[in-house]
């Protein structure tokens, strides 16, 4: 395999919790607790999981939009916490976000031209001269009129906005584009749209996602790698089929059974998970998920379990549970659906 | 499948609800019809401006100004709720009808314990004492599943989580033992798995009290879970009845196509989503036949008369009569019509 596009190894990110008369530092959140993964050219990995797995401030980190406390990047072989401030400035050209609420993403008191324009100026991609032929461009590409430039964002629909957001992004030419949340404000309808529109996007200009959502419906077809997080970690990795096909790892099977499927007549077997997901502040101890999870033994209350591929798992395909192989023995494959 | 013979608990006729701007009247709800009997569940299903949330702060009789009930009526066991004054129906509110909401945090008061939240409405509208409503309270924690409810009672909202809040809500909500209970969108903040949760409960509950349920939600998969019935609004309007069953297994408005065909899904892979172009016209450019006219692959001359909600006669396989639509390729007049169109 060819080196990735972009990779991370050992990433941390805690946040210190202040308190006291002398509001000194109590303790750490530890949103991001030692993730490795890598992105090859080309191809879609999603980061899925519930609030508080930490997806989104990976997705930040990596970014260096929060400064990770630990851990390595980097993107096209180039160590990105090294860079300067001004070095990493121009190297964000390569790396572009789409955020969740379009809205309070882009200015409102900028025409979308303007909002396009400054995206191509900071970054110096285009001339001026030719820059709006490349704005009237960019608004075709993502379904929008040329003329609709001249709006507000305020004039736009919900949907409309984030195909606005898309064309921010794309105007910089960028290598990885980092989707958080991005359709999750958009009713179905519209989702669909910009789904379509982000699947045809990567084909014409061979981009590569990072996409962050909680929807696994959503993930599974935009995806071709998964990366599942619950409470700052990795618990599962795989390539889409795999991973929808045969889980692994208990909390992804418990996830993917929550899913209400839209047909009555398909019965879930649904593993209903008790509680809820303890406070990241003071994660349990051992396996994260040992609080929550049916299957827990003595052992995972003790030992923190690795990621590692189980005999029956594919090349590529991780996860970290003390009892995989027996789970998957006792309950099958596919966890929940039955016809 | 719940017995329909009886009166139902909710009958909702013409309903008719108006928002009055500076630009004029939005009609966001237009004429909804339906009913919902004991024991049983109707989902309202439809995306943002459908008109789903304003059916139901109808129905609670929470619409604010410049929203105005304009007309139809809303019937509660054979009472008209729209014929009794303010004070004669806050005694119904919170105590026969109930109602939970998306977000619990900004639905619960911040500053009283959840306990006194719950122990209110049951002083309220039971009558009951300090202590009696204070116990009641707690057995009613207990019964949403919330752990220690003794302890739990002292706490405040934000010391509990988004799942737990929500248990909250639907203690306060059925601790009057209600005909009917409004849940609009009572998941849609919440997790995936603490959403299963969620459903679960309300559905044991109704078992067990054998209420009426109202569910609003845009999420195609909860209505599939826990409707029996099934009514699917666009810009306003019903455009779509049926049992679940039958509307998952054939779906016959192309709106109503076309959203099952554009929902991701987990389970199953999907190359290209189906996609509805366009987005919901706003009230000023609201085309004044079918509204879904300009988004339908099927539009046709015909479709500019406004069609009503019928059961289908043509044009639909299946030999069912249960369900309504509202499209003319239903009907025999789309059969004639689209032949005339052949011809010219």
């Amino acid at each position: 395999m060819t080196t990735p596009l972009f990779e991370t190894k050992n990433l941390k990110k805690y946040f210190p919790v202040k308190g006291g008369v002398l509001n000194r530092k109590m303790t750490d959140v530890k949103a991001v607790d030692d993730v490795s993964f890598a992105i090859h050219s080309g191809e879609t990995l999603s980061i899925v999981g519930e609030s508080g797995c930490g997806k989104s401030t990976t997705g930040r980190a990596i970014l260096r939009l929060e400064e990770p406390t630990d851990g390595e990047i980097y993107f096209d072989g180039e160590d990105f916490r090294k860079l300067s401030k001004s070095q990493l400035r121009k190297r964000r050209k390569d790396i572009q976000i789409i955020f969740q609420d379009p809205y309070a993403s882009l200015n409102p008191r900028q025409k979308v031209k303007q909002i396009l324009d400054e995206a191509m100026a900071i970054q110096g991609v285009v001339p001026k001269k030719d820059r709006p032929a490349r704005i009237r461009e960019l608004m075709e590409v993502v379904g929008l009129r040329p003329q609709q430039a001249e709006r507000y964002p305020h004039e736009f629909s919900g949907g409309q906005r984030q195909r606005i957001g898309i064309a921010r992004a794309l105007s910089v030419d960028p290598k990885l584009i980092v989707c958080d949340e991005a359709v999750s404000a958009l009713d179905v309808s519209t989702q669909a749209q910009v789904l379509n529109l982000l699947k045809d996007l990567q084909r014409k200009f061979d981009l590569t996602f990072l996409f962050i959502s909680h929807d696994l419906g959503v993930v599974r077809h935009i995806s071709d790698r998964v990366v599942v997080m619950y409470l700052g970690k990795i618990v599962e990795i795989a390539d889409k089929k795999s991973l929808f096909d045969s889980p692994h790892h208990p909390y992804t099977r418990a996830l993917l059974s929550a899913i209400p499927v839209p047909d009555p007549e398909r019965k879930t077997e649904r593993i209903v998970l008790e509680g809820d997901v303890p406070s990241p502040m003071n994660p349990p101890s051992g396996c994260r998920f040992h609080t929550r999870c049916p299957f827990a033994t003595e052992i995972c209350k003790q030992e923190e379990p690795e990621l590692r591929t189980a005999g029956d798992m594919v090349d590529g395909h991780q996860a970290a549970c003390h009892h995989m192989e027996e789970i998957v023995e006792q309950y099958g494959k596919t966890p929940s659906v039955q016809e | 499948m719940a017995a329909t013979d009886k009166t139902p608990i909710l009958k909702v006729e013409g309903l008719q609800t108006s928002f009055f701007t500076h630009d004029g009247e939005v009609k966001a709800v237009d004429g909804v019809d339906f009913e919902v009997g004991a024991n049983e569940t109707l989902g309202i299903v439809g995306e943002s401006g459908s008109g789903k949330s304003i059916t139901s702060l109808s129905i609670m009789q929470l619409v604010e100004s410049p929203g105005k009930i304009k007309g139809g009526s809303i019937n509660l066991t054979g009472e008209d709720l729209l014929k009794k004054s303010k004070s004669q129906f806050a005694k119904y509110r919170g105590n026969r009808v109930s109602m939970i909401f998306q977000e619990p945090m900004t639905s619960l008061n911040p500053v009283f314990t959840v306990g006194h939240q719950v122990s209110e409405a049951l002083r309220i509208h039971k009558k009951l004492g300090k202590k009696d409503a204070r116990q009641e309270a707690i057995r009613m924690l207990k019964l949403v599943g919330i752990p220690a409810p003794e302890d739990r009672a002292k706490r405040y909202p934000h010391e509990l989580s988004g799942g737990m809040r929500q248990r909250v809500m639907i203690a306060i909500a059925l601790s009057c033992d209600p005909e009917l209970l409004i849940a609009d969108e009572p998941t849609t903040a919440l997790d995936v798995t603490i959403q299963a949760q969620i459903l679960e409960l309300i559905k044991n509950l109704q078992e067990s009290s054998g209420m009426a349920v109202l569910i609003i939600t845009h999420d195609l998969g909860v209505i599939a879970e826990t409707a029996d019935k099934v009514a699917v609004m666009y810009a306003g309007e019903v455009v779509e009845q049926a049992d679940v069953k039958t509307l998952f297994k054939r779906p016959l408005h192309p709106y109503t196509k076309g959203l099952m065909n554009a929902i991701p899904r987990h389970d199953v892979d999907m190359d290209e989503l189906e996609v509805i172009k366009g987005t919901v016209p706003s009230s000023a450019e609201m085309p004044s036949g079918c509204r879904f006219m300009k988004r339908c692959p099927y539009a046709s001359e015909i479709c500019e008369t406004h069609p009503s909600l019928a059961t289908p006669t043509h044009n639909y396989g299946v030999e069912d009569d249960s369900g309504a639509v509202r499209c003319w390729i239903y009907t025999e007049e789309w059969d004639t019509a689209t032949k005339k169109q052949e011809v010219q």
